[in-house]
């Protein structure tokens, strides 16, 4: 391993990863990636895999605007298919208050180019025909949604990141961060000392035990959330991500290359680190999809896992420089949008540290914002 | 073109996932069985690693001199054979 580093990036998920080769591609040298696992073993290879420009506010909208453009070429800017397919996110509306609240989201949306729309049950049933229609009097449909192999888009980025000379270390725990005068001197391992002046936090779930260490305070929990997965099925039937508030967030589609249906619902548990599976959700889950899709019901369940939403008190990510450390960023806290949003916020990181500024709408996710009560409103967010 | 046995001889019968694909991902330095499985999809079909698991164990362990012993499982989880969705609602159609 080497002892020193220009750039120390703490996570190996998508997002330090997304960093780490975007900082390269702007010519960056000598960068360092820690994972105290696996690649992706933290938050990445658990989510839902769902990549959506639906949401309630511009900053959100832009970012994911501008990620559905670069994952749409991923593959030919990194060189692996990582199964990126644009079948849309679907949401089932209930109620006139919700139609109200989608067609503000929707219009916001559409002044910022997502084609997305207001459908009637009707045509939210020619997306999906086994839909249970009851109750449901419109839906919110954006064809330019869609998702992606989570697994396939790590191993892409981190071979990226390599070719461009990026050294990524597994199985590697940042242990403590030594400051000299305010400066960042070094990041102590499990492994050994890394000389370096400049961190970027991408530990997501974890990015809070390390801001301690340094006396850094901004509120980001990890609660436990679940997702299941069913043995494949015909493919083509649940194309787009199904969305429905009125089931407590339920979300569902069928994944691009295996066929079998991955999904979730809003039961969280923590703050913890415990992430077991437990039968609440399977049952919990099962009951919500059969609700939606009530042929779901012949349909074998082959597993639950856990993962973390790293949380903050809105819903959105800590993205930023840190004022009272000389050259300490952090991108963490992304409440379950980190996969989504991870191609964006690589470009948004690497434009900050290299030139000092970017276009992308970086105060929106200001850390400091916790700190002067200035909330954002909540993301919209599932699962 | 010769043709390597190894890719005739089926680990991972859930997501047809051969002998080559596994001895391929440990030569190029993967040995850890939980990015096997995330690359392969080896132990994520119906079967739940049930069938393949012990094969992967098998292969990593002749590949990399470890001890069997030493190759930790991924986690097993509930349910341990697929059930459907409408069994673990108990046929039931109003709210748990």
């Amino acid at each position: 391993m080497r002892n020193e580093a220009k750039t120390v990036i703490i996570g190996g998920g998508i997002v330090g990863l997304s960093i780490a080769y975007n900082l390269a591609k702007l010519g960056e040298e000598d960068i360092i990636v820690l994972e105290k696992n696996y690649l992706g073993s933290g938050s990445t290879f658990r989510c839902g895999t769902g990549i959506r420009q639906q949401f309630g506010d511009e900053a959100n909208i832009r970012m994911m605007k501008r990620s559905v453009e670069i994952w749409k070429n991923l593959e030919e800017e990194l060189g692996v298919d990582v199964n990126f397919r644009q079948t849309g996110y679907l949401f089932l509306l209930y109620n006139e208050k919700e139609v109200k609240d989608f067609k503000k989201n929707v219009e916001l949306q559409n002044k910022f180019g997502v084609p997305s729309r207001i459908i009637t049950p009707e045509e939210a049933r020619e997306i999906v025909p086994s839909l249970n229609m009851e109750g449901v009097i419109a839906a919110a449909w954006n064809h330019t949604d869609g998702k992606a192999n989570p697994f396939k888009a790590v191993f892409a980025y981190a071979n990226a990141a390599k070719k461009l000379g990026v050294k990524i270390y597994e199985y590697t725990m940042a242990k403590d961060i030594k400051l000299e005068n305010g400066s960042i001197k070094e990041v102590v391992t499990d492994r050994g000392v890394i000389k370096t002046r400049r961190v970027i936090n991408a530990a997501n779930g974890w990015a809070k035990l390390l801001n301690e260490k340094i006396g850094v305070n901004i509120p980001i929990e990890p609660y436990k959330h679940q997702g299941i997965k069913t043995e494949p099925i015909k493919q083509g039937q649940i194309e787009p991500m199904v969305v429905s508030f009125k089931h407590d967030g339920v979300y569902m589609t069928q994944e691009a290359d295996q066929g079998g249906v991955i999904g979730g619902y809003a039961l969280k548990y923590g703050p913890t680190f415990d992430i077991t599976p437990t039968y609440e959700f399977l049952r919990g889950v099962s009951y919500r999809f059969s609700q939606i899709i009530p042929a779901l019901k012949y349909v074998n369940v082959i597993r639950i896992w856990g993962g973390y939403y790293a949380e903050t008190p809105d819903g959105n990510a800590a993205i930023g420089k840190i004022k009272e450390i000389d050259d300490y960023y952090i991108a963490a806290g992304f409440s379950g949008h980190g996969f989504m949003l991870s191609p964006a916020v690589g470009e948004m990181m690497a434009e900050l540290v290299v030139n000092g500024k970017t276009d992308k709408p970086i105060w929106f996710y200001d850390p400091y914002r916790f700190a002067r009560g200035e909330l954002r409103g909540k993301a919209i967010q599932m699962g | 073109m010769s043709e390597d046995p190894r890719e005739k001889i089926i680990i991972c019968r859930c997501n047809d996932v051969t002998q080559k694909d596994i001895e391929d991902l440990i030569d190029q330095g993967i040995t850890d069985i939980e990015e096997i499985k995330r690359l392969t999809r080896i132990g994520m079909g119906p079967c739940q690693g049930r069938t393949c698991l012990p094969l992967v164990v098998g292969i990593i362990a002749r590949k990399t001199g470890k001890k069997i012993e030493e190759i930790q499982l991924p986690a097993t989880r509930v349910p341990i054979r697929p059930v459907s969705m409408g069994v673990l609602t108990g046929g039931d159609d109003d709210e748990e």
